[in-house]
């Protein structure tokens, strides 16, 4: 059952001030994920306080980075339902966990960041890790 | 402490080895008299095929594939407890 809609709005918005575009709907995810060009990082939110908690910082630190994807795109586990499950089977290789993120290229899996990665760490070395696996797969060395 | 008012462990995705066969990997809820619960976890018995070490860099790499949503291991049964993000790499 999904969580009070009140109670997810400041995740929501928190995601959406740093530039993440929300996929609530099968029908986004499809048009996101499907045939997907160039580079994508998709953030899968969760409601968990500690570990999501520490995993929205972390992105909006990454994000300060030189090297960026071309877009953030999240999807909301636990509440958009469908939306979640649409964009899970886009990474079908790797078992639902949230929060965590994937990062596209041309519509491959290049990297995944699973939740068991994001316990009990600070936003700073998460977003260290984000920023390398930017460098390493969206950067000007990177293979097409 | 990743989840304050709790065990420090709780909501942490571990790894439970026993001096058995089996495994599991899930994440941390609680300890009590009855044992330590677990959510989400993987169970792996190398009784029947694959290595402790293959399940756990398995677990690591793709996630936890969830066979049971809640288990609990008795005390007796628990070798040893560790996060699973301490054991990549």
């Amino acid at each position: 059952m999904p969580y009070n809609p009140a109670l997810v709005a400041p995740m929501r918005e928190e995601m959406v001030r740093l530039g993440a575009r929300e996929l609530k709907t099968v029908d986004d995810v499809d048009g996101a994920l499907g045939d997907q060009q160039g580079t994508m990082l998709v953030f899968v939110n969760s409601v968990c306080g500690c570990a999501a908690g520490n995993a929205r910082p972390a992105l909006r630190l990454a994000l300060e980075h030189a090297v960026l994807p071309q877009q953030v795109v999240t999807v909301f586990a636990g509440q958009d339902l469908e939306a979640t499950a649409r964009a899970r089977q886009y990474f079908a290789e790797y078992q639902p966990s949230s929060p965590s993120m994937a990062l596209l290229r041309n519509g491959e899996v290049v990297h995944f960041v699973h939740r068991h990665q994001i316990e009990g760490r600070s936003p700073q070395s998460i977003a260290g890790d984000l920023a390398k696996a930017f460098d390493k797969h969206f950067g000007a060395g990177a293979v097409a | 402490m990743f989840h304050p008012g709790h065990h420090e462990l709780h909501g942490v995705t571990v790894v439970v080895e026993t001096a058995g066969p089996l495994t599991y990997v899930g994440r941390f809820d609680t300890e009590d008299e009855a044992g330590v619960h677990l959510l989400d976890v993987g169970v792996h018995d190398a009784a029947t095929g694959g290595t402790r070490e293959d399940f756990v860099r398995r677990s690591a790499r793709f996630g936890v594939r969830s066979d049971r949503k809640h288990l609990v291991v008795p005390l007796a049964e628990v070798a040893r407890i560790t996060p699973l993000g301490a054991m990549e790499s």
